[in-house]
């Protein structure tokens, strides 16, 4: 203890503050000087000050810090608020500050620059409050859409794999299946140019510009059937839009309909006859596996039918009771096929490779990379460098690519850099929305960890 | 309520409860005997022998290697890209009523971003007297305060509409977090930009590709919302919206925007994409419930359950849960063995606190026969958590949000267990 008390003593005044509490336990334990620290740590007292000095420091930092204390604890924050958490605080409350609410400016922070408002405050609101001037044509939405929107969404807005639906299901909202559209859906217009405008395309927000976003706007409007193939949308049209399902909606009402009727008194004995079970999850099967889980059911199978065993006397049948659905399902546990990575190039720069799984981050949106890469918007790249062009089954190429293809190209480093600097203008039609890597050093790094795989 | 105790489990239950008390006489409960020496106690083991791991060579603590399978887990079938996807917090691995960081289950639009705190910005604007600008340190030098509550998505349970189909409470109940956070009230903050009279909106933004927003109104803004930078005594997770998000105690997850950069007051909503296409609740007559901000009460019994099935047998079981309500404390949570036909007072254990989860336990004996295990909540409001039915009478199926109906866990003779739906 004395060891410890002395090291901290000896580090300066700076640990005057820092350290108070840990040398008052200290030298409490060692008997005697409790007071004397306790209104060190008070820092008023001066005895305070001896304290630090026999503690080897200099004594002038020590009184110092002692008055930056004090005047620290002369103006307290938000006088009123702290008097609202006194009075906040009794002895019922959950929380010591409970209703503790500050007030008062505390003059924190700057004002903001019109500047700044106006690039952040992108908003637009029904049913045009907020909306930047411009305009985009049907005809323009449509090239737009598809060479950036449609491998998710599809040429006409219908939905690749599980990324959503744009355009139908007008009709459907009482289907089993409802599909909920911009046009049998959504309320506000606005909602569509603000979204799109703040988030897509997916991986690669903010980068259409307020014309593209109109003729996008305009070319979900054509596909849901709700203008024209010449209607061009602009700032003063943009309000006269409504979406049919505007009326569809209402404040939530769960206060009138439902508590009423679940604020009620409980049953709690005799409250039904006959249960029967009408459903099960183990019939619809879609739980992701769970290994742990499943052999604590063996388990727990194991052990009732040794119980069984155990107990029986001439009560219990000798076959053991059904084995349970988890333990009898025999599907191999996918035994944690992690591949380890010492596969790769020995010769491979941690470095690069680390700053290159960093430069990955903006295709992984679309790409999956490592063990059990799937295809997802794009192929898995697995093993790409060095593999032919095109080359991945069930993948749907564009016709830029599969014609690489036919042609035996393969992906080497020279031509996976000069397609990842311009992917279009290297692969004419490649579906891929991705503009370009700009440096050559975060192409040098994705290709070093491109190879880890 | 009445205080109904009756039924001869329960009856059961005390008796064993007092037996442990008594040091367990023989009578009540015979013990089992070992046929040789347990080689755990009669061999020395390695690290009983052997010196562990220094200070400092995890500085960074991390649980031990026998817990690793304690993870959240994607249902991948759920989305289309695990950037704008959810996973789910191991319920059944967690007791009391804080779930550690790690675990926290995350639901992102645009994957999760990590944000140079230095590079961070508070922006207040709109109908304000003066629009402002923060920096995180200057957000350090305002009053905080620690407040502990759940956060759930509104879709959780949402895959369970149309009937029993996850089989874990992990994937059925596990888009729900509980922990601490540390921040400064929303009111306190927008009293430094000054809110117009006209304001009575709110607008939150965050800082991601997803851009991601929602509208709030003024009077939850002024009442017990707060911009938080830690959970649990740490920074914010990055996963959790590093270095700032917003807090919307007992409303639905999404509202609580991570990576929190903006608030913009208005005069009315802004019916972005979060509240118009999503987070709106079909009903079956094909019209929706828009701004179903509250979460209900609930509860679900999270041991056993189908990835915790009893593996010891008949004898005393554990039975515990977690219960939680938007609308304030959870007054009582009941239990039931036998699919709502008698139904026994659970006990509730740790800290009671408005709109935080609620540990409960329901101590008893299984005699080896197949169970129908379900909880209801109770709020301090007096709503009892409605059974599943009750609220697809109500909506229907086809709302995704805001399932807050009762669960059934099925365990059969041998202890295992499965999410079905009864009658």
């Amino acid at each position: 203890m004395s060891k410890s008390l002395s090291v901290f003593a000896a580090g300066a005044t700076v640990l005057v503050l820092g350290g108070a509490y840990y040398l008052a336990d200290s030298l409490v334990e060692k008997g005697g000087t409790a007071d004397q620290t306790v209104t060190f740590v008070a820092g008023t007292e001066p005895a305070a000050e001896e304290k630090v000095e026999t503690a080897a420091a200099g004594p002038e930092t020590a009184v110092a810090a002692v008055q930056t204390v004090a005047a620290g604890m002369a103006k307290p924050v938000a006088a009123e608020g702290g008097a609202a958490s006194l009075e906040g605080a009794g002895g019922d409350a959950d929380y010591a500050d409970e209703g503790f609410m500050p007030s008062g400016k505390l003059g924190l922070g700057r004002e903001a620059l019109p500047e700044e408002i106006a690039a952040w405050n992108i908003d637009v609101a029904p049913y045009d409050k907020g909306l930047p001037p411009g305009q985009g044509s049907v005809a323009d939405g449509e090239e737009i859409f598809a060479e950036k929107c449609a491998m998710c969404h599809g040429d006409f807005g219908e939905g690749v794999d599980r990324w959503p639906v744009l355009a139908g299901g007008q009709g459907t909202l009482t289907a089993d299946r409802p599909v909920k559209t911009i046009g049998s859906y959504w309320p506000y217009f606005s909602t569509v140019w603000d979204y799109v405008h703040r988030a897509m395309p997916f991986g690669n927000a903010r980068s259409l510009t307020n014309d593209e976003v109109y003729a996008i706007a305009a070319y979900l409007l054509y596909v849901n059937d709700l203008v024209d193939e010449d209607f061009v949308l602009n700032q003063d049209n943009f309000a006269s839009i409504h979406l049919p399902n505007e009326n569809g909606f209402y404040m939530d009402d769960r206060d009138k309909v439902e508590y009423p009727v679940f604020r009620r008194e409980p049953c709690m004995t005799n409250c039904k006859g006959e249960v029967k079970i009408v459903m099960r999850a183990r019939v619809v099967d879609v739980t992701p596996e769970d290994a742990v889980a499943r052999k604590r059911a063996e388990e727990a199978a194991k052990k009732a039918a040794m119980k069984a065993r155990e107990g029986a006397g001439a009560a219990t049948p000798a076959a053991a009771p059904a084995p349970a659905a988890p333990a009898e399902e025999s599907k191999a546990a996918p035994a944690a096929e992690t591949k380890p990575m010492e596969t790769a190039s020995a010769a491979a720069d941690p470095a690069l490779v680390k700053k290159g799984e960093k430069v990955f981050k903006k295709c992984k949106s679309c790409h999956a990379v490592g063990p059990g890469a799937k295809n997802k918007v794009g192929p898995e790249l697995n093993g790409l460098i060095g593999r032919p062009v095109g080359s991945i089954e069930g993948f749907r190429y564009s016709k830029g690519m599969k014609a690489l293809h036919d042609a035996g190209k393969v992906w080497d480093e020279a031509f996976f850099a000069e397609f990842i600097k311009n992917p279009k203008g290297t692969v004419k039609g490649t579906k891929m929305s991705f503009r370009g890597l700009k440096k050559d050093s975060d192409v040098e790094a994705l290709i070093a960890y491109l190879k880890q795989f | 309520m009445t205080e109904q105790n009756g039924g001869p489990k329960t009856s059961r239950r005390k008796f064993l409860t007092s037996a442990l008390i008594a040091g367990g006489s023989a009578a009540a409960a015979p013990f089992a005997r070992a046929a040789s020496p347990d080689p755990a106690i009669t061999e020395i083991q390695p690290w009983n022998q052997e010196l562990g791991w220094g200070v400092d060579a995890k500085p960074y603590g991390m649980p031990s290697q026998y817990e690793s399978h304690v993870v959240r887990r994607n249902v991948e079938w759920l989305t289309a890209s695990t950037e704008s996807s959810v996973n789910f917090t191991p319920l059944h691995e967690l007791d009391g009523i804080i779930t550690p960081n790690g675990l926290c289950f995350e639901r992102h639009h645009a994957g999760a971003v990590e944000i140079d705190p230095s590079k961070h910005r508070l922006m207040i604007h709109g109908l304000v007297e003066k629009p402002l600008v923060f920096t995180m340190e200057e957000l350090m030098q305002f009053p905080r305060i620690n407040r502990i509550y759940f956060l759930e998505c509104a879709a959780n349970t949402g895959m369970e509409w149309k009937g029993a189909q996850l089989n874990g409470c992990q994937f059925s109940h596990g888009m729900i977090h509980n922990v601490m956070y540390t921040g400064i009230p929303l009111k306190f903050l927008l009293e430094q930009a000054g809110v117009k009279p006209n304001g009575k909106w709110l607008l939150a933004e965050g800082a991601d590709s997803s851009g991601m927003t929602r509208s709030i109104p003024m009077f939850k803004a002024l009442d017990d919302c707060m911009v938080a930078f830690k959970m649990n005594g740490e920074a914010l997770r990055v996963e959790q919206g590093y270095p700032l998000r917003l807090i919307v105690p007992g409303w639905e997850g999404n509202m609580w925007v991570k990576w929190l950069r903006r608030l913009e007051v208005g005069d009315e909503p802004w019916h972005h994409r979060e509240e118009t296409s999503k987070y709106t609740d079909l009903m079956a007559d094909g019209r929706a419930r828009r701004f179903t901000w509250v979460m209900d009460a609930k509860s679900v019994i999270t041991n056993p359950s189908p990835q915790a099935p009893i593996i010891t047998g008949p004898g005393p079981v554990v039975l515990t849960g977690v219960a939680w309500s938007g609308h304030g404390k959870i007054k009582r949570v009941d239990v039931t063995l036998d699919g709502g036909k008698n139904w026994h007072k659970a006990r509730l254990s740790g800290p009671s606190l408005s709109k935080s989860m609620h540990r409960f336990y329901f101590e008893f004996e299984w005699d080896g026969r197949p169970l129908l295990l379900q909880s209801r909540a109770i709020d301090e409001t007096g709503y009892v958590q409605p059974t599943k039915d009750e609220l697809r009478k109500i909506r229907g199926v086809n709302s995704i949000y805001h399932n807050n109906g009762i669960q059934t866990w099925y365990v059969n003779e041998q202890g295992i267990a499965e999410n079905v739906e009864i009658s």
